[in-house]
């Protein structure tokens, strides 16, 4: 019995000092960034473009990184949702032969676990054989591939979750398959569809390595498809490589903008899913 | 109505039997109750009775069931046209993901009935209602009446149906059930979530509904079985034991039935 | 109805094509990859590919052994120190601190888990390195902090929440019937903590290691940022490593100018995604096998 109160003990320690580790070092990587960026922060690095000799300390800000990374994951999260959700509902059973969708399943966990890195240069290749420079279409378009495998998943798994009880209510009065997956897998699945896209905005924003090559960078907010485009990942990259104070600066404040935004999505992701979740059925 | 005959019927999940070489006339324009006890198949027959079994992964279906003369397991049935004939009430309740009047609305509104058909179905006069989504709204009506739901959700028609009891959930999935006027209606366990006044309010009103159309009925209650059946099925592991009219409950002729009747196996 | 049939028919069609081209265009990038790296891949045996540390581009040699030595020894590093952490920790979130804080401190590692891993980097760089640095210099070994340990130290952190949120998850969907039939046989809560959560949940657990492995293996920027990019095999936790996604990103910017440097260095990304491949085909295959029932 001794023996067995001190075990409960140990193991209750060791993961009391476990929880404290892991929530004591992420708290701290959140104030380290905070700390660093808002001295680095000011209205000209928030909405200017670079100025001449910014990377040698001259004045400007970020604004094409903001502006660029923001058009990078809007436009990869809307083309990857619209190809996503008909891959998602597609696994269900009356779409997909149970191979078919194993299949499937391990050929998207694949792509997911596929490094972006790859998706970068492949992209790349494929680019510059059609005679196609660093451009913001290209980035968005890899920023599409990189993130359709994990909005897939996300949303194949809440889809799973609908009851079966509930489609069987909907095809018992008669529904076809389409039918019965628009007005009531979708509906009832909505939350967690929304937290999916949500989810692959965020890893599609802060990713850096698939637009490395593909987007390029540019002290301009891009005007047209064809433009190379700055994101805030490789503001950071960049800039805090940099030797000089003044841009090594601006690439924690690039850092705290894109913490922000992130958390930010985090936040109305949840807040959304509450907000939809009127009719779901628990 | 229809008349359904069962052939030869094996049902299969992956390697285990759920039912085992079925053959069975059901009675048309009465009530047929299925009784037995838990896991013996009772859910499993009624849902290849409406080819829901096609949504699951493992099942195999051998044998026919012949609605109406066609086999309905056959691949080319034409599945919509059944499911539409033949109402299904599962066995836990689920509102679908939308307001209560919705949920009622379901139905017809799939299978785009218009203004005139919706009249001619809760047999109003042909004025009663000018346009389509007024006519809806008279049928919501109808059927809520008809699944006594009505007096209590008359002010909520578009609160989520999630937000209802589970009691208030089973009778909504009966109005659900019943607005697209089918002819066959299965029930799985339609009142074990209600209170025993709730549940002889839908008792009474299967009574009623058996004058148009065929009901086949599971329940684990045996009492709701001699107060409602006409025809009573038993089922054993997979098995039909005994079937016959609903009188055989007084003096069965099986052991198994005997005992479960006794209250031995429950 | 006609057409109600029609629409359900072509929008089954389609989206069961959709389900093909998935598969193929998955297996087009394989077979791209191959294609581009096949100059390479011909070029020499494939053990030396392998198995050599020879990395002379300019000379025409390829050699991948410290490259997959470092990117297989930076991710195991991070593994070996978070996982068992990361599973402690999500075993405390779900069964020990009080309900009214366990919603806040899960929100909380949500929202680490969608943190940039640029971000990670730039903290690795700030804090971690100089740190492993001091700690180097304490055994004795001087360096710039830029090391294996680094790297692990930065990746076990980052993959932490993605772990952590996946098992607390896994394990809050254990039902409490199992927990209170235990309890009341007079075992204490570690036990039932171990032997009842953790095996009716140690699927869903392997699931939350396999997604975390994932998310190590293929990191570039965090890893880049802090491991020293030298392409040696380590032979301390403070030496410098050169793990394959850093490869790539470091130098596919100017390949034009060797010759079959662009093909070596697809071959690098082949060699990821098969690696990807074959440990997701496993994780499959195991986790399908325990569970026959399900597909
Ligand atoms: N999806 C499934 N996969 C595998 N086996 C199943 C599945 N559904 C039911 N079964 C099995 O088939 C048998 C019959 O199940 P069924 O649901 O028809 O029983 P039941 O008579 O309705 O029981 P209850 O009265 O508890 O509702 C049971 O042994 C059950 O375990
Ligand atoms: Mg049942």
């Amino acid at each position: 019995m001794l023996y067995r109160r001190i075990q409960e003990w140990f193991f209750r320690a060791l993961m009391g000092l476990s929880l404290v580790i892991v929530l004591g070092s992420l708290v701290a990587m959140l104030g380290v960034l905070a700390w660093r960026g808002i001295g680095a922060i000011s209205l000209e690095v928030l909405f200017q473009t670079p100025k001449g000799g910014y990377y040698l300390g001259g004045g400007g800000g970020i604004a094409n990184a903001i502006v660029g990374s923001l058009y990078l994951a809007l436009g990869g999260t809307v083309l990857a949702t619209v190809l996503s959700l008909p891959l998602a509902l597609a696994l269900q059973r009356e779409y997909a032969s149970p191979r078919l969708a194993r299949l499937t399943r391990l050929t998207l966990d694949v792509l997911a676990g596929t490094p972006s890195i790859v998706y970068g240069v492949l992209a790349f290749v494929i680019m510059v054989r059609i005679g196609m420079g660093a451009s913001l279409i290209g980035g968005i378009l890899t920023l599409t591939v990189l993130m359709l495998p994990i909005m897939t998943c996300a949303m194949a798994e809440v889809i799973a979750l609908v009851p079966r009880e509930m489609k069987e209510t909907a095809y018992g009065l008669g529904a076809t398959r389409w039918e019965s997956t628009l007005a009531v897998v979708v509906r009832q699945s909505l939350p967690g569809l929304i937290t999916a896209v949500l989810l692959a905005f965020g890893r599609g924003i802060g990713d850096a390595a698939s637009v490395l090559f593909t987007a390029g960078f540019s002290d301009r907010i891009p005007t047209s498809l064809a433009d190379p485009t700055a994101s805030l990942p490789l503001a950071v990259f960049f800039q805090i490589g940099s030797p000089v104070k003044e841009v090594q600066e601006r690439g924690y404040a690039s850092a705290l903008v894109l913490l922000v935004l992130v958390l930010l999505v985090s936040v109305v992701s949840r807040l959304i899913g509450r907000r939809f979740s009127r009719h779901v059925i628990r | 109505m229809s008349r359904i005959a069962i052939r030869n019927l094996t049902v299969r999940y992956g390697k285990h039997d759920a039912l085992r070489n079925m053959n069975l006339d059901i009675p048309d324009g009465k009530i047929t109750v299925i009784l037995g006890p838990s896991g013996c198949g009772k859910s499993t027959l009624l849902r290849s009775l409406n080819r829901l079994t096609d949504l699951y992964d493992e099942v195999s279906v051998e044998g026919q069931v012949l609605i109406d003369g066609e086999n309905i397991h056959d691949p080319r049935a034409d599945l919509l046209a059944l499911r539409k004939k033949v109402g299904f009430l599962p066995q836990r309740p689920f509102p679908l993901p939308m307001s209560i009047a919705d949920n009622v609305r379901f139905g017809p509104r799939i299978h785009r009935m218009t203004r005139e058909d919706i009249l001619r179905q809760i047999g109003a006069p042909a004025d009663a209602a000018a346009s389509r989504h007024a006519a809806m709204d008279l049928l919501v009506e109808h059927y809520l009446k008809q699944a006594g739901l009505w007096e209590e959700v008359r002010d909520r028609l578009h609160a989520p149906g999630a937000n209802l009891s589970i009691g208030q959930q089973q009778r909504l999935a009966l109005a659900r059930a019943l607005a697209v006027e089918p002819e066959v209606i299965l029930a799985d366990e339609p009142t074990s979530a209600l209170d025993p006044i709730s549940a002889q309010l839908i008792e009474k009103r299967f009574q009623a509904l058996k004058e148009k159309y065929t009901i086949i009925l599971v329940t684990h209650v045996l009492r709701q079985a001699r107060r409602l059946a006409d025809y009573v099925i038993f089922l054993y592991m997979g098995e039909m034991v005994e079937h016959g009219p609903a009188s055989f409950l007084n003096s069965p002729r099986d052991p198994r039935t005997r005992a479960y009747v006794g209250g031995e196996i429950s | 109805m006609l057409s109600r049939r029609k629409t359900d028919r072509w929008t089954g069609g389609t989206m069961r094509g959709a389900l093909l081209l998935v598969n193929l265009v998955a297996f087009t990038i394989a077979l791209l990859l191959l294609w581009k790296s096949w100059p390479v891949l011909s070029g020499q045996p494939i053990k030396d590919v392998l198995f050599s540390t020879n990395w002379h581009p300019t000379q025409g040699q390829f050699g991948y052994l410290a490259f997959i030595v470092g990117t297989v020894a930076v991710t195991v590093l991070a593994m070996a120190l978070a996982v068992p952490v990361c599973l402690l920790s999500a075993l405390c979130i779900s069964e020990y601190i009080p309900t009214r804080l366990r919603w806040p401190v899960r929100l909380g590692i949500d929202v680490m888990a969608g943190v940039p891993s640029v971000l990670y980097g730039l903290l690795g760089i700030i804090v971690v390195v100089p740190w492993v640095h001091r700690l180097g210099a304490y055994f004795g070994r001087d360096g710039s902090g830029y090391s294996l340990l680094a790297g692990g130290i930065v990746l076990g952190l980052m993959v932490s929440p993605v772990i952590i949120s996946v098992a607390v998850e896994v394990l809050q969907g254990v039902p409490r019937d199992a927990r209170e039939a235990a309890l009341s046989l007079g075992t204490t809560k570690w036990e039932v903590s171990l032997h009842v959560v953790a095996r009716h949940a140690w699927r869903g657990l392997m699931s939350a290691v396999v997604l975390g492995f994932a998310r190590a293996f293929g990191e570039t920027m965090a890893v880049l940022m802090v491991v020293g990019n030298d392409a040696h095999i380590p032979t301390s936790l403070f030496d410098r490593v050169y793990p394959i996604p850093a490869l790539i990103a470091n130098n596919y910017g100017e390949v034009m100018s060797i010759p079959l440097y662009d093909s070596a260095l697809l071959l690098g990304a082949l060699l990821l995604m098969i690696l990807v491949g074959a440990f997701n085909l496993a994780a499959h295959v195991m986790l399908a096998r325990s569970e026959p029932g399900r597909a």
